[in-house]
């Protein structure tokens, strides 16, 4: 059922809307002014709205009720705490506009997460106002662009990624105005620096990558790509995405990136809430100081805690939302840094590893193969069937969906695109062993099943709402939105 | 240790299985020399109970003053069962639906979404949304520059009424793909755009045209004669609305002699609290025939291999994680928990509840404007009709009127001096249904003494 | 098995290309492209009369999970295009080599159709690709 079919037209629901005449009051505008046809929103009582989402909700799978090893995406416990206390009044109610003397307790908290962010990072400086990854590969792009502008350097065209990259990095260097290329992986997972040497030169601006990588392992020879693209004139952009493998044990910084994004809802515990909303804080080293987005939080003498705006950052690239980003998600990162605190940076990237590596030696026992078997895992590691698919006709998506019908949330599927028929498996540290022992029984389950009995693993899942769902239709007969009959 | 339950000889068991001896060596594969010792920077741990006293704290120092501040933030009744319903951990702490079979809950939900906010706007068709409303309007030219095949150029023409942080993010967005913005004025006694500038832009090709209604001053534009003149230039139209009023106002899809083509902006007055800016959301609608073009994700109706209804992610093809450097937008994740609370929150107010709320709305501001605009030192700039908004010109300093309101915990509103210094001593007020006719009494003594 | 008609000229790209005379050419996605994309949902095809270059992408073709730029293999003028496949874009994956076609052109680059593969080349590209 569709909310629009409990409507009942003419039903009055208003006592959360004022008792008023619309008729009466709207008359005094023009005409031509007004809405003519009729407004199809449900005519529903408040009591069936709360039920119909809340059945709707239970038919979502998330972290508070399954297991979510979703490479990529970093689906840890979101502590309530963060939600109760960025939803105390003062922090809702606050008007973006409100001046100063009443934004104080809000400011010294994003003003320290902007420390703290920075310490982690080791980068000079953080603007908090990207709205998620893909807005922090836009800033920190256009950074890179700015730095090569403001020195006249105008020849750099070309931005380049590795061909294991999210699918993000290129659209954005696309949408900075620049052209890609692709460098290829060699076979051991990190970046083949012969291909890297032979693309750099005169026209290129800069190289976008993620360590460890999306193939789940750490670049090794970070610092010599970080001294290649230097001295060919790039900046080295940091994709945030993996950066729970590696909180407090390593920084972006360190490593020679010159811009780095952070998504606060994958490292830093914010929700993702079904696809949003996220926040992608941006670093810079010493050089693209001057061009972080605005605005950014200063602090003055007198412990004064400000908005730092076009005013303070002349060559700034601007602004990139309508007021300061995604405020309500930086509370919530805030609290969860404030929890953890010190000690508790390093220990997630001890126990996302432990639980990735842990894993991938289970499933290495059980008899699945590993992309990269010869690597240690960062926080996540990427499994392939190519052998299933040939041997038993069970592809990565079946053994997905199957995996759904044994309570557990499908790892990541056909990505990173270069491993055939692979799972990317991201368990984060907030899992126990045993919710791991379980989710290898039931990979050994269906390892088994596809053996023996590849038809049933081919029509999962069978226990969700809906069966398997016929994409192609649904692109081809387009039905984005409800027509009354 | 917060969040993480491993028990020591769990740790031990699960090490043994990797088969290495300590934690440590899960990094043997990071050069040594990047390891780092310390993060001195990050302060040591405090405990839920400590930190739920300082946040109180910092959250009870800003206090509660009354805001007659909106500029694009708008303050507005969001009944209870909103946030509930949207903060259950099955929404919240769900991922993008990708897996439809595991995500069906928040899949129907967007549809229904997408369906409410089409009818808002009289569109066709809507995403699952984008950031907010600034960066939507920028997605929007860029979507118009590769929609628009009649036109060669990638000059785009934006009222000088539209939110001028609106058009300052457009050009940020925009710049590097080289589109020039040019500025359409506006009538200094109407506030509104003014028709005759549009005259010596008839000469020049240009793929769209870009207008806010109600715009930044709270005025009405003429929508339908700068419907027709941009289509007639085969230009595209691009409306910014403010969605909640559309349940009153004539919706962009009737503009006109053919509707706009494009229509966005931010939901945050259909459910989302001021949150000091953000988590906001971005809406997009546009027609049928563009739809291929639309940024963000979209989610379609179909059926299981049972033939019962179910909801996918569809047309992915346009997005990111297929098309890579070719897709229509680099954006992924969106503003998803918003969107489910506006849905409930639209839900629940249904079609009569909301043109209540802009009709109120209406009403109020012409209060204030009544009782303000007799004052000794304050004009009334604008003539035009309106909503939520108006302009007052005052004759003492506007910080100085400010710092007056500010004593008494009150937010007057928008100082206009930097975006539009022509107005001279302007400040822009905003009243919306929450405001009581106390309020609007206050409001009104406060200034008289500011003015004194 | 993939089906590969011994009389047509293919490219790199695994289009195919049918030499119709006097000049004229119809191109079209192999039978191993159409298999590799999965079913078809969307074509978007060039204009007639569009002036197309050897190497640049003039179509695009998408099913669910991919969408793939079409390359022209020659330089030329588009005289005709299948409005029959994006009526339905399931022709490209049933008939790709009949009913399935893309577009015509009017070529006279033979330097790009010299350059052409020919079966034997397409059947050695395809095994070398499967490894």
């Amino acid at each position: 059922m569709l909310i629009f079919n409990y409507s009942k037209a003419g039903r009055k629901t208003g006592s959360q809307s004022p008792n008023v005449s619309a008729d009466t009051l709207l008359k005094s505008l023009p005409a031509n002014s007004l809405r003519k046809s009729k407004l199809l929103l449900p005519e529903v009582s408040e009591l069936e709205v709360v039920r119909h989402y809340t059945s709707l909700s239970k038919k979502n799978f998330s972290i508070d009720t399954h297991f979510y090893p979703l490479g990529s995406c970093t689906m840890k416990y979101n502590p309530r705490i963060c939600n109760e206390l960025a939803m105390l009044p003062g922090f809702l109610n606050h008007h973006p506009y409100a001046p100063l003397q009443f934004s104080q307790g809000l400011l010294q908290s994003l003003y320290e997460l902007q420390e703290m962010l920075k310490e982690v990072s080791g980068m000079q400086g953080i603007s908090l106002t990207p709205m998620a990854g893909a807005q922090g590969e836009f800033a920190g792009v256009a950074m890179i662009q700015a730095y090569h502008a403001a020195r006249g350097d105008t020849q750099r065209k070309v931005i380049l990624v590795p061909d294991a990259a999210h699918g993000t990095n290129p659209a954005t260097a696309m949408m900075c105005g620049y052209q890609v290329k692709e460098i290829p992986t060699a076979e051991d997972g990190d970046v083949d620096i012969q291909a890297l040497q032979a693309a750099l030169g005169p026209d290129i601006a800069g190289i976008m990558l993620t360590n460890p990588s999306t193939l789940g392992v750490f670049e090794r020879h970070i610092h010599e790509i970080a001294d290649l693209v230097h001295q060919a004139g790039g900046l080295l952009y940091y994709d945030g995405a993996n950066m729970n493998a590696i909180l407090g044990k390593v920084r972006p910084g360190d490593m020679g990136f010159d811009v780095i994004h952070m998504n606060l809802h994958k490292t830093f515990s914010t929700p993702h809430g079904g696809g949003g909303p996220g926040a992608g804080a941006v670093g810079v080293g010493e050089r693209l100081l001057p061009y972080l987005p605005v605005p950014v939080i200063g602090c003055n003498t007198d412990n004064q805690y400000y908005w730092m705006t076009e005013q303070e950052i002349p060559s700034s690239i601007g602004r990139l939302s309508g007021f300061m980003g995604n405020v309500g998600v930086l509370i919530r990162a805030y609290i969860y840094m404030r929890l953890l605190g010190r000690a508790g940076m390093p220990r997630i990237a001890e126990f996302a590893s432990l639980n990735a590596n842990y894993l991938q030696a289970k499933l290495k026992q059980l008899g699945f193969d590993m992309a990269y078997p010869k690597r240690r895992a960062g926080h996540e590691f990427v499994l392939t069937l190519k052998r299933q698919a040939k041997t038993c006709g069970v592809n990565a998506m079946a053994f997905a969906k199957r995996l759904l019908d044994k309570g557990f949330h499908a790892p990541t599927t056909y990505f990173p695109l270069l491993v055939p028929e692979c799972l990317l498996i991201e368990p984060t540290e907030t899992e126990s062993k045993g919710e791991l022992d379980r989710f290898l029984e039931a990979m050994a389950e269906i390892l088994h099943e596809a053996e023996t009995n590849a038809e049933l693993v081919l029509g999962a899942p069978y226990s969700m709402p809906v069966q398997r769902l016929d994409d192609v239709r649904a692109a081809k007969e387009l039905d984005l939105v409800w027509k009354a009959d | 240790m917060p969040y993480i339950p491993h028990t020591e000889e769990e740790i031990s068991s699960m090490l043994s299985a990797i088969g290495i001896k300590q934690l440590d060596q899960l990094f043997d594969e990071i050069p040594k020399k990047l390891r780092i010792k310390t993060i001195d920077a990050i302060p040591e741990a405090v405990s839920e109970m400590a930190l739920r006293r300082t946040m109180q704290v910092r959250a009870n120092q800003d206090g509660s003053p009354l805001c007659f501040i909106g500029a694009g933030a708008y303050e507005h009744h969001i009944p209870s069962a909103v946030w509930q319903i949207a903060s259950r951990g099955e929404f919240y702490s769900a991922y993008t639906p990708y897996q439809a079979e595991a995500s069906q809950g928040t899949l129907q939900l967007i549809y229904e979404y997408q369906t409410m906010m089409a009818g808002l706007m009289a569109m066709d068709i809507s995403n699952a949304s984008l950031y907010d409303g600034a960066s939507a309007l920028a997605e929007a030219v860029l979507m118009a520059i590769r929609a628009n095949r009649k036109c060669k150029t990638r000059r785009v023409l934006v009222a000088g009424t539209v939110n001028p942080v609106y058009r300052a993010c457009i050009n940020a967005i925009v710049k590097n793909q080289q589109i020039e913005l040019i500025e359409l004025p506006y009538c200094t006694e109407a506030g509104n755009s003014l028709a005759g500038s549009l005259k010596q832009h008839e000469s020049q090709e240009f793929a769209a045209l870009v207008i806010q209604q109600p715009n930044f001053f709270g005025c009405l534009e003429n929508v339908d004669e700068l419907t027709d003149w941009a289509h007639q230039q085969n230009a595209l139209m691009i409306a910014a609305v403010n969605p909640l009023l559309m349940a009153a106002l004539k919706p962009p899809g009737e503009w006109g002699q053919n509707g706009a083509d494009i229509a966005c902006g931010d939901g945050q007055p259909l459910g989302a609290p001021l949150s000091c800016g953000g988590p906001y959301y971005g809406f997009m609608c546009c027609k049928n025939e563009i739809v291929r073009q639309m940024p963000g994700r979209i989610v379609g109706r179909t059926q299981d291999i049972n033939g019962h209804e179910g909801f996918v992610l569809t047309l992915q093809a346009r997005e990111q994680h297929i098309r890579r450097s070719k897709a229509t937008s680099n954006i992924c994740t969106n503003q998803g928990l918003v969107v489910t609370a506006s849905a409930i929150y639209m839900a629940i107010m249904g079609p009569e509840g909301l043109r209540r709320i802009a009709a109120q709305c209406y009403a109020n501001r012409n209060a204030l404007i009544q009782a303000v605009g007799s004052l000794k030192g304050v004009e009334v700039v604008f003539t035009s009709p309106g909503f939520h908004e108006c302009v007052l010109r005052l004759n003492k300093p506007v910080e100085d009127v400010m710092a007056v309101f500010y004593a008494q915990g009150i937010l007057p509103g928008y100082n206009l001096k930097k975006d539009y210094p022509e107005l001279g001593e302007a400040l822009l007020v905003c009243v919306t249904e929450t405001k009581t006719d106390d309020d609007i009494e206050l409001y009104k003594n406060t200034l008289q003494q500011a003015l004194a | 098995m993939t089906m590969i008609p011994d009389d047509l000229r293919y490219t790199k790209d695994h289009e195919w290309v049918r030499e119709e005379g006097d000049g004229e050419y119809t191109v079209g996605i192999t039978d191993h492209a159409q298999s590799a994309l999965g079913d078809l949902v969307f074509v978007e095809l060039p204009e007639v009369g569009a002036e197309v270059e050897a190497g640049v992408a003039c179509c695009v073709v998408e099913s669910v999970k991919a969408a793939s730029d079409v390359y022209s293999p020659l330089s030329g003028e588009v005289t005709e295009i299948n409005d029959a496949l994006v009526e339905s874009p399931e022709l490209g994956n049933s008939d790709p080599y009949t009913e399935g076609w893309l577009f015509r052109l009017r070529s006279d680059d033979t330097e790009a159709l010299d350059a052409l593969l020919d079966f034997d080349e397409y059947v050695d590209l395809l095994a070398a690709e499967e490894d």
